[in-house]
């Protein structure tokens, strides 16, 4: 085990498969002489060249559907987007493409690609860079979506995500990057797409968080602490495909669910989960499922207003006290 | 280059002679009219007999298959969208035959005719047009999304343009392995406005990527014409805005279409570099059968169905004594069994069991 941020938990996953795989490569907008804008990729182009760790021009639908038709053609790229919110001009490509290729190929033709940058809110970058994106993603058959929340996740599935043969959007949270853990250094690390990990037992109510939201519901269940709540804290870590299994076991034993996320509420992730667990353990809940998401709103540029707009760890706190009527 | 586009579209222009009448203007100013005449004598007729023949029965089948296609679509047994290739089948046949068995090929949702072309059968493609187990998608893709991995042919695709950033990247893939395979691209002159050919060209050039794009011009993007939807309706010169080298050629003349592209797959191959050609042709039917054509008229059809280019190539194989009228009828006997033979196994190949509805989601479910 090494401590190390988040940043650099990526750059080692990118690093060892890199080395472990001749096919793999990674291309983006700055990934290469620039370092990456986030620094994830630091280091790449010097250890493997030019050939495998390659600067593309700003032409997101273009070098997305390039991605995917190199993966058509057998190799396995890891495309970077500088940030998700520029996803949105690859998601012909992304969707149309990468997600349905393998069927509407009668299972010819599989994608082994890997979608990464950074999602979510940032620091004051307004309203066309602060987006969660996962709902869009994760609607698409086709797709797996994945976000980490701790640097030994982020490491594990990273490595996962660039093994898988289907396409995988892989979203780092932008304000997590300098977050530290301890992550484990053998070079066959890997965690499985799929599985959810309980980050915090209880057994009074289930906080379901992911991503930037994991941090915020520990700090939650600790503070509820305090007071004799005992909360579970789950991390689904896969949002497609979801380890429901996993939460609804949490459900019967609490009988009382918090679904935090950071993204809008409508048709949001958290309303999927909700959904899947009203019919699967309806009669195991002492209350109805509640929600905190982010604000109903395009990201607002002023400070006050952003962290408004951001779900806190006292909301979570006030949702679980709300659902166990206290 | 830009030079280079004019010196290519002038000798395009002198190699067809008389025949590039029609297709050098843009319809519907052209007053012009041409009948069928076949290619100059001092255009050669360097291929040998095997080729020539084959180029003809290809395009011979392709024709019969797609009036096929018109008639089962007629009577519901192919369903959804199903755009034909009538009209076009020089374009396709001659440059597919200018590729190695192991080249690619990918292009848009009008591929059957290409599909047959690169090696897939009739019987595979039909198949796949009737939504049964036995089509080379499955039953799953239908008559946009035909694939086959045996032959390289990585599909039919049906955004327009979108097939453009996935050839290129199937180039970069044959480079990166450092093969020397090369990735053929057809789209329609309408894909051309979309924003994927531009960003594809550039990065194409900027890395040099052995791929050829082939833009078959049938001057209709559905039922808007090419001079309402074109600033710049000479399709081949904006290769220069890349620096792509460029070729404009006469999209009704299999063996233009064959030289042209021979030319851009020894560029592809030799110095890793792409090309841009703009072969100009015509659709006879509509952009699909849901489309009555009331946007151009009858007059128009015809003036290029004088061109046509199996009856232009009839010509030249009968004056150059490689076929005579008994040959023709021939291989017509022999293409009119080939689709009904497609026919009867599209009909009695099973639908795809039920189950097949969760399959192929995932490579790794």
């Amino acid at each position: 085990m090494a401590t190390m941020t988040m940043r650099d938990a990526l750059n080692q996953a990118l690093r060892e498969e890199l080395a472990r795989d001749p096919d793999v490569f990674l291309m983006g907008e700055e990934v290469a002489e620039y370092q990456g804008a986030y620094k994830v990729t630091r280091g790449l182009l010097e250890e493997f060249g030019p050939k495998r760790v390659i600067d593309t021009p700003i032409t997101e639908l273009g070098f997305a559907g390039l991605g995917v038709g190199a993966a058509m053609a057998g190799l396995r790229p890891i495309v970077e987007f500088m940030t998700f919110n520029f996803s949105l001009l690859a998601t012909d490509q992304i969707i149309n493409s990468a997600a349905k290729m393998l069927y509407m190929s009668g299972g010819q033709f599989k994608i082994p690609i890997v979608f990464r940058g950074p999602g979510g809110s940032a620091y004051q970058v307004s309203s066309q860079h602060s987006q969660a994106l996962e709902s869009w993603y994760a609607y698409f058959p086709g797709l797996k979506v994945v976000m980490p929340s701790t640097p030994a996740d982020a490491k594990g599935l990273l490595k996962s995500a660039i093994r898988d043969d289907d396409p995988v959007i892989f979203i780092e949270q932008e304000r997590m990057y300098g977050m530290k853990g301890e992550v484990p250094e053998d070079e066959d690390f890997t965690i499985p797409l799929g599985v959810a990990e309980v980050k915090r037992e209880g057994t009074d109510a289930t906080i379901i968080a992911r991503s930037l939201m994991v941090p915020a519901a520990l700090k939650a269940a600790e503070e509820l602490e305090k007071d004799g709540i005992s909360c579970e804290v789950i991390d689904p870590r896969t949002i497609r495909p979801l380890d429901i299994e996993a939460i609804v076991e949490s459900v019967k034993k609490t009988n009382r669910v918090v679904i935090a996320e950071e993204s809008h509420p409508f048709c949001g992730v958290a309303a999927e989960i909700s959904a899947e667990i009203n019919e699967r353990a309806f009669d195991y809940l002492d209350a109805p499922v509640k929600r905190v998401s982010g604000a109903d709103v395009p990201m607002p540029y002023a400070k006050n207003l952003e962290q408004l707009a951001i779900p806190s760890f006292e909301q979570i706190v006030a949702a679980v006290r709300e659902v166990s009527y206290l | 280059m830009s030079s280079q586009t004019t010196e290519q579209r002038e000798r395009g222009a002198t190699a067809t002679g008389s025949i590039s009448a029609v297709i050098d203007e843009a319809p519907p100013k052209s007053e012009k009219t041409s009948k069928a005449t076949s290619r100059q004598p001092d255009a050669g007729l360097e291929e040998d007999r095997d080729t020539l023949v084959r180029l003809f029965h290809q395009m011979l089948l392709i024709r019969r298959f797609e009036e096929k296609c018109a008639e089962s679509y007629s009577l519901g047994k192919i369903g959804g969208f199903c755009h034909l290739y009538i009209g076009q089948e020089a374009v396709g046949v001659g440059a597919i035959s200018a590729l190695r068995d192991d080249d690619y090929v990918i292009t848009s949702y009008r591929e059957h005719g290409q599909a047959i072309a690169k090696g897939i059968s009739p019987e595979a493609v039909m198949a796949e047009l009737y939504g049964k187990s036995g089509g080379c998608s499955h039953g799953k893709g239908g008559s946009m999304h035909l694939f086959d991995k045996r032959v390289n042919f990585l599909g039919g695709h049906a955004i327009v343009g979108g097939q453009i950033p996935l050839a290129t990247g199937v180039a970069f893939a044959s480079k990166y392995k450092e093969t020397d395979q090369v990735t053929l691209c057809f789209f329609g002159e309408a894909a051309v406005n979309q924003g994927a050919f531009h960003e594809s060209l550039n990065m194409a050039q900027l890395w040099k990527l052995p791929c050829v794009y082939v833009c078959e011009n049938n001057m209709y993007g559905m039922g808007t014409s090419l001079e309402r939807a074109m600033s710049l309706q000479n399709v081949a010169e904006k290769a220069c805005a890349y620096e792509v080298e460029s070729e404009f050629v006469d999209g009704m003349d299999v063996l233009a279409m064959r030289a042209a592209t021979q030319r851009a797959v020894k560029r592809a191959r030799e110095k890793s570099a792409p090309t841009l050609i703009e072969a100009r042709t015509y659709r006879y039917m509509g952009h699909s059968m849901s489309d009555p054509g009331k946007y151009r008229t009858r007059a128009e059809i015809e003036k290029y169905q004088q061109r046509d280019p199996i009856k232009l190539f009839s010509i030249t194989l009968k004056e150059n004594s490689i076929l005579n009228d008994k040959g023709i009828s021939d291989l017509e006997a022999q293409v009119k069994e080939q689709v009904e033979q497609a026919v009867r196994f599209a009909e009695e190949s099973p639908e795809p069991e039920p189950g097949e509805l969760y399959t192929n989601v995932y490579a790794n479910p």
